[in-house]
């Protein structure tokens, strides 16, 4: 029987990273294939690029046995290949009828107007299909998120889609809408559709995949039936890089103050109750998958959310932190993953990007700015940490991934913040400047000051980190020491809610 | 003028290419200036110049408190309304309540201030967006324009020296030669203040941050709330100056004036270069505008060319100079 997709040889790169390489998949009709992996291991690319929304460098991509181009969204509907996104694409403001055929709505009177019943009908026919009760007629924006991913399948559905890809359809599902989730996902299987179903969560994965194929570094790892391959056996295939790397020399912080104490605090289902401290010196390290948690509790502590409730105390006094301004008066500065939207003002110079967070200090009378000594300190970290450009006065954007993150560093050394959050530090930087980054977080600790450190790259928080918190869907599901194996963490990684009582808190001693 | 040309724009960081736009809309503002003296000689007079000067004081001011908010990403369409408030408060203090000029002047500017905390406050505090807040600043200001002064024009004839502030001139009482009335003195030295502010102090840099990127801002532990409302504020105290100029040279605050003026305003701003979405901008740019505007009313008026055609040819500019600003960013 031949394969329903077949994607061979696959090759795509961005800008500076090679994002798939020789990569390989092939999906049955009637089955659900999970296709798993790290973050960035290229399982999105991949599925992007059958749903005609990359082009592949190279490789090809054969339906029903033949080869074919898949050119844009568009052209991938018409072959029967729908795609669920993470983040939902519906309209709010329509129904769930109108949103379905958004594009397509049936006419009457010879084209100038709208069938309005004749839409809602065919709706109501694909939901009776699916065995959905609801009105084609509800306004989308009023549905639950569940309901919404049902409105998107059935629109895929719509277009006679015999492929269906699902990025983390469970992300945002309580167990019961997980569950009407997966009877329909049955039926459709046994109407012969193929499900390529990307997920990070094992539990899921158990119950409702056929078939796992494992990608890592972009690269295609391997394909297990999914029933009777070991949970470890597949955490090892999606982790399984050779050890390589550098492991920290942990210095004894036993007698070290305890700088920052976060107790209890929570956010929503967002963050539930988490509580660490980190010592002078020390570099925590935060791991845990996409979602879990670890960039709101760094947001939730610096004041950039507002946190339902739990205390943060600096050298054991509490500090009421509401806003940022707080957090940065107590000591604490963070640097976001994402730093052109919260870190940078791009358009502004490097002298002006690195003074930002200390300008007050800057000003004279009658709230003059003393350029000179703004100046020299720019060019002093410019200088410290080898900022590449060619003067303080360089735009921001014009510089690299690697010389704009250090830009933000300089910011918070200017400000002499003793708590330093890093979220995602070496996201978009290629890989000479990923080392120079480990470094200057390595000098910071030496120096006394307390770092965090949030990566979704595993290699990454074992090299840098002293100890590892890990976190799983808003908790803090445990604290490990330097030596912990990347096994380890993923197990604590995809502990769910349930399988553990109580999360871990504190310190491991 | 050139102290305010040498204050580069350092802080927008788009030095390069703000000053190619600048010199776009210098260029365009010599050759109007050109081909209407070819066109006509009574173009070039002294007095038709010292008219147009004249007549870019009102707009120019205006349109310098809007470069203001328009950097930090916001609009302030009740400039136009709060120059009319303005000069209505100066005509209760001086020709109701008798009070004397200084204190009328005073009125005036704080009445502005006051205006623009109030809108800086509904955009930062309670996050209305700015085109909102000012729309309802603009018909609130309007409103109370009429209202507190009877729907009737107030004469300054009881405050002999208050005509003097526009139409008299401190240049010509020293060189009888160059009799530049104080409004466009007051124009040049607006412009050269709000410069310096926006050059060389904290409130100006954080008025380009802010327009760049709020975010990144708020999050370097910066209060954005305290100086966005500045910045409105000072706006709104700029719009006071404005509101004693016209008044001044109406001699009389005109309750039913104002409406509209804050479009010519942004048109200014938008001519000179100055980025609606905000982080870059500048107030030589502005004044170009503000000139432009002003040069094409005039040179057309003596042209015989009928006010319709006018407005007509102001907003193709307006489109033109937005395009060629949109073109020079796309190649970079």
């Amino acid at each position: 029987m031949t394969a329903l997709v077949s994607m061979k040889g696959i090759e795509k790169s961005f800008p500076g990273v090679r994002a798939l390489h020789n990569a390989q998949f092939d999906l049955r009709s009637g089955e659900v294939h999970a296709l798993m992996g790290e973050n960035g291991a290229g399982k999105s690319t991949m599925m992007k690029i059958l749903a005609g929304i990359y082009h592949r460098d190279g490789g090809e991509v054969l339906l029903d046995g033949k080869p074919v181009e898949i050119n844009s969204p568009r052209q991938a509907q018409d072959l029967g290949i729908g795609i669920i996104h993470q983040e939902l694409n519906l309209m709010p403001h329509l129904t769930a009828a109108q949103n379905i055929f958004i594009g397509r709505e049936p006419r009457k009177a010879g084209g100038f107007l709208l069938d309005e019943a004749k839409l809602n009908a065919e709706a109501a026919e694909i939901f009776a299909s699916m065995h959905l009760k609801l009105d084609p007629r509800t306004l989308v924006g009023g549905l639950t998120i569940a309901r919404q991913q049902m409105v998107e399948i059935a629109k895929a559905l719509s277009y006679r889609s015999r492929v269906l890809i699902m990025d983390e359809p469970t992300a945002a599902l309580n167990d019961a809408e997980i569950n009407e989730l997966f009877a329909i996902i049955a039926r459709l299987k046994a109407e012969g559709v193929g499900i390529v179903y990307i997920s990070h969560k094992m539990d899921e994965l158990k119950r409702i995949a056929d078939r796992v194929t494992v990608m890592r570094d972009g690269e295609y790892i391997g394909s297990v039936p999914a029933g009777e391959t070991p949970v470890e056996k597949i955490i090892a295939m999606m982790v399984g890089r050779a050890l390589t790397d550098e492991r920290p020399v942990v210095p004894d912080h036993s007698n070290s103050d305890i700088v920052l104490e976060v107790r209890n605090i929570s956010r929503g289902s967002e963050i539930r109750d988490v509580s660490f401290s980190v010592r002078k010196g020390e570099i925590l390290g935060f791991a845990g998958l996409m979602g879990a948690g670890r960039t709101e509790v760094a947001r939730a502590i610096f004041g950039a959310d507002r946190r339902d409730g739990g205390d943060i105390l600096m050298h054991g006094r509490m500090v009421d932190i509401r806003k940022p301004e707080d957090a940065v008066r107590a000591g604490i500065g963070y640097l976001s993953e994402d730093r052109k939207h919260f870190g940078l003002a791009v358009g502004m110079d490097v002298r002006n990007n690195i003074a930002l967070a200390s300008l007050s200090r800057f000003t004279g009378p009658g709230g003059l700015l003393k350029e000179p000594a703004m100046q020299q300190a720019a060019v002093h970290y410019v200088d410290q940490l080898t900022i590449k450009t060619p003067s303080d006065r360089q735009e921001v954007r014009l510089l690299s991934g690697g010389n704009q993150q250090k830009i933000v560093i300089a910011k918070w050394l200017l400000r002499d913040c003793e708590v330093l959050i890093f979220d995602e530090p070496t996201r978009g930087i290629d890989v000479g400047a990923k080392n120079e980054i480990y470094k200057l977080l390595n000098a910071l600790a030496e120096q006394g000051r307390a770092i965090i450190v949030i990566s979704s790259e595993l290699p990454e928080v074992l090299r840098l980190s002293h100890r590892i918190a890990v976190m799983c869907e808003g908790r803090l599901t445990g604290i490990l020491p330097a030596g912990a194996s990347q096994e380890e963490i993923m197990h604590l990684a995809t502990r769910r809610g349930g399988e553990n009582d109580k999360p871990a808190k504190g310190e491991v001693k | 003028m050139s102290a305010i040309a040498s204050a580069t724009n350092v802080a927008s960081g788009a030095r390069f290419s703000g000053a190619q736009h600048r010199l776009l809309a210098f260029a365009s503002l010599i050759a109007l200036v050109a081909v209407f003296s070819l066109a006509s000689p009574n173009f070039m007079q002294t007095s038709n110049i010292i008219a147009i000067l004249q007549a870019t004081s009102v707009n120019g001011v205006l349109a310098i408190a809007a470069t203001l908010v328009i950097i930090t990403g916001g609009i302030d369409l009740s400039v136009g309304t709060l120059m009319t408030f303005c000069a209505v408060i100066a005509g209760v203090v001086l020709t109701f309540w008798g009070m004397p000029l200084g204190l009328g002047v005073l009125a005036a500017v704080l009445a502005g201030a006051c205006s623009g905390t109030l809108s800086g406050s509904f955009v930062a505090k309670l996050k209305i967006p700015p085109f909102i807040a000012t729309l309802g600043m603009m018909l609130i200001l309007k409103g109370l324009s009429l209202v507190i002064s009877g729907t009737r024009p107030i004469y300054f004839n009881s405050t002999p020296g208050f005509t003097q502030i526009s139409q008299g001139s401190l240049i010509g009482s020293v060189f009888p030669a160059l009799p530049i009335p104080n409004g466009v003195l007051i124009l040049f030295l607006v412009a050269i203040a709000a410069s310096f502010i926006l050059e060389r102090t904290i409130l100006g840099r954080f008025t380009f941050a802010l327009g760049s990127n709020e975010e990144a801002v708020r999050l370097s532990g910066v209060n954005t709330d305290r100086w966005k409302i500045a910045v409105y504020a000072l706006a709104g105290s700029i719009c006071g100056i404005a509101g004693l100029l016209i008044a001044s040279r109406l001699n009389s605050a005109q309750p039913a004036l104002g409406q509209g003026y804050e479009l010519d305003a942004i048109a200014a701003v938008v001519i000179g270069g100055t980025s609606l979405s905000g982080g870059r901008g500048t107030i030589i740019g502005t004044l170009i505008g503000a000139l432009i505007i002003s040069v094409l009313a005039n040179g057309l008026r003596i042209l015989s060319v009928a006010q319709e055609w006018q407005t007509v040819v102001t907003g193709s500019i307006i489109i033109l100079a937005v395009y060629t600003d949109i073109l020079r960013r796309r190649r970079l």
